[in-house]
């Protein structure tokens, strides 16, 4: 079942670079999103198989972002469906214009986007450290063509500064593979990266190789992932990607990424590091929710706004997680939540940018009025991204700072609040003057395929804010103690 | 068989010091391909004699073939078709850079003094000699402006990281080395791909002046 997980969407993404029919390749699209997420359906209800010499296989923690990245998927795979058939008409309507003209082939968007979908597979199914990292970096390539839709001056500079950035990092976190398996080899002939083995050996773990290992991985996971100071190919990237793709980035990709940090992270605990691999994850965090607040305040472009928003995220993920015990369980939570509502509000973006036609939210005023069901979404959104209740947000992000207090991190906690405020004051400033003010022109009715993922996507945050359906809720404890407690 | 496998290695640093002080792109392009064929004995000479075998040998070749041909070949295509300037413009100067490598290598033996390898791993110079390599590619993206230098530095760090993973976390499954070798080529096509497509729409490849994604300016205005 895991092998199909991963080879389903490769061969239909194969497929559409054949295809010449655009009504059949958006069908496959679809139609193959459904599918890999009523596989991961049934790899939540039962337990699959290890497959590939027990390379493949799925533990609660693989489970957990399996869920995340299927559902996400199928919401953007829909709405890329009306997305892609309004580029079409625009494309076609307006030769003149520079502003999203000139578009990739279609058929290389959708062939990418389930490529993308198939290589992120296998970084969440991936036990083998080796082939956890070929998955990794084949999301890099997956997604540059994504990012370089529009063909645009701007796509070509943000994603030739997201492959350097990421296959340099990439290659850093190969090398802390490497170094992996000499820290703990058995003998000096055998080494293997396979998890299990590794979890296995730990406790004899040569202590400088594991400690540089960590660093290497750390700082190589860490460009993917978005933390500061490694994210500066993020906010270009999110920025010039068409929406649908950002949305998937944003809450995808990175969680991916954050993924094989912990599975790193496994192994250090296992060995009697997990004191120094945690509080390294707890400096990056930090860092990172400071650098997300400085370019937040006053950000002048919305979609820079968001993507500056996931470097914040990110940081609060790596704060939970390096908190340990009940911070992991609400980071793992966080992760579910934050996914859940960056996609739905890139999504919105998206409509935003296309009835706007700008990125600048000066452009942006009276969304309320003269986009309703978006202006809705928005406001939502921002409350749901802020932290603020009912939203799921909220839940882990308290949980997270409760468990700094409980853990006699009383500095981590303050920092956060602080930190968290300054955010809250500085997107509502922007978000909510684009709500607010007069509609500039009559826009019309948006199209429902335009309007119904973001709302489902809304729906999810707000139910995970009032209830944790009790499958969920065994796999986030089940996850977080696999990520151990701290001593 | 020790003194043949230092003597690789001697010559793979050698290729990366001519690469920091090359002007000419050709030049650099012809050191990253020698680089790559250096390379290929590696699996032979450092499995031993219980890994002498198809395995070993199949990595050789296709270390050869990717490395030492693919690479070379899709760098020069993308030279010719793109429009860059020949002649490089670096930040760091070429006599400056060899310096630093001289340095960098002073940093790679300091290093690898801190992490003791297990004895009878390799030969005690794969770890400042994949080091050195790793940190001279990193030097070259952060000194060069042209966008195919970078990538010719990109390669020269991930011959540092292959001559660690060979040399020393050896006796991995082919599948997986063979997969690390396949990305890393995939990851050069792309990069080809959007240096033809700078050349093309921008009439530069040179990364100095992508700079209309920046937070600072937009604060200025």
């Amino acid at each position: 079942m895991i092998g199909a997980l991963i080879i389903v969407p490769a061969l239909a993404g194969a497929l559409c670079f054949g295809l010449r029919s655009t009504r059949a390749r958006r069908e496959l699209l679809v139609a193959t999103a459904a599918a890999h997420t009523a596989l991961t359906v049934a790899a939540w209800r039962g337990s699959p198989e290890p497959t590939l010499y027990d390379w493949l296989a799925l533990d609660d923690l693989g489970r957990l972002f399996l869920g995340i990245t299927s559902l996400l998927f199928l919401v953007a795979a829909v709405y890329a469906v009306g997305y892609l058939a309004r580029e079409k008409v625009r494309a076609a309507g307006d030769p003149g214009e520079d502003f999203l003209f000139r578009n990739i082939p279609e058929a290389a968007f959708t062939g990418c986007l389930l490529l993308f979908l198939s290589a992120m597979t296998l970084v969440i199914t991936s036990r083998h450290l080796g082939l956890l990292w070929a998955g990794v970096e084949a999301t890099t390539l997956a997604s540059a063509p994504l990012i370089f839709f529009h063909r645009h001056q701007r796509s070509l500079e943000a994603t030739w500064k997201y492959l350097v950035l990421c296959s340099l990092g990439i290659a850093v976190a190969l090398l802390g593979s490497f170094f992996l398996s000499v820290a703990l080899r058995e003998t000096s002939t055998s080494s293997s990266l396979v998890l299990d083995d590794l979890l296995r050996r730990a406790p004899g773990a040569d202590v400088p190789w594991l400690r540089a290992a960590f660093i290497c991985l750390l700082v190589g996971y860490g460009t993917k992932m978005g933390l500061a100071p490694l994210h500066n190919w993020l906010p270009d990237a999110h920025s010039e990607a068409p929406s649908v793709v950002s949305a998937l980035l944003s809450g995808a990709l990175l969680n991916c990424a954050f993924l094989a940090i912990l599975r790193v992270l496994q192994v250090c605990e296992a060995a009697g590091q997990g004191g120094f691999a945690r509080d390294l994850l707890l400096g990056f965090g930090l860092f990172s929710m400071a650098t997300a607040a400085v370019f937040l305040v006053r950000q002048p472009d919305f979609k820079r706004l968001l993507a500056y928003s996931s470097v914040e995220h990110m940081g609060i993920l790596a704060v939970g997680v390096g908190l340990g015990g009940l911070g992991s369980y609400g980071a793992l939570l966080h992760a579910v939540s934050h996914s859940l509502t960056k996609g739905m509000l890139f999504l919105v973006a998206g409509n935003i940018m296309s009835a706007y036609q700008t990125k600048a939210a000066a452009g942006v005023r009276g969304l309320l009025r003269g986009l309703p069901a978006s202006g809705i979404l928005w406001t939502a959104g921002f409350f749901a991204i802020a932290g603020s209740p009912p939203f799921g947000t909220f839940l882990s992000e308290l949980t997270i700072v409760r468990a700094a207090l409980g853990l006699g991190r009383p500095l981590v906690a303050v920092a956060m609040l602080l930190l968290l405020g300054v955010i809250f004051a500085g997107m509502s400033r922007t978000m909510l003057a684009m709500a607010h003010g007069e509609a500039p022109t009559k826009h019309p009715a948006e199209p429902f395929l335009a309007v119904a993922p973001p709302v489902v996507l809304a729906v999810l945050v707000l139910l995970l804010g009032l209830y944790i359906p009790p499958p969920l809720e065994a796999t986030l404890r089940l996850a977080a103690r696999a990520l151990g407690v701290p001593s | 068989m020790n003194s043949w496998i230092d003597a690789v290695l001697v010559l793979i640093t050698l290729t990366s010091l001519v690469l920091l002080g090359a002007s000419r792109l050709g030049t650099s392009i012809r050191m990253v391909a020698l680089q790559g064929v250096l390379l290929s004995p590696l699996p032979l000479l450092l499995a031993g004699p219980s890994g002498f075998g198809p395995r070993a040998a199949m990595l050789a070749v296709a270390t050869v073939l990717i490395k030492g041909l693919g690479f070379p070949w899709l760098m020069a295509r993308a030279v010719r078709g793109g429009s860059q300037r020949r002649e490089m413009d670096p930040r760091v100067g070429y006599n400056a850079s060899l310096l630093a490598g001289v340095l960098l290598m002073v940093v790679a033996f300091l290093l690898s003094s801190r992490l003791p390898l297990p004895p009878g791993e390799g030969t005690p110079l794969v770890l400042p000699v994949a080091l050195f390599n790793i940190l001279a590619g990193m030097f070259v993206i952060a000194s060069r402006r042209q966008a195919i230098t970078q990538v010719l530095g990109y390669l020269v760090m991930e011959n540092g990281i292959y001559v660690f993973g060979v040399g020393i976390a050896s006796h991995q499954p082919l599948l997986v080395e063979l997969g690390i070798l396949l990305d890393v080529f995939a990851a050069v096509f792309v990069m080809g791909i959007v240096i033809f497509h700078m050349g093309r729409e921008l009439d530069h490849t040179d990364t100095d002046r992508l700079t209309l994604l920046n937070d600072w300016q937009k604060e200025k205005e």
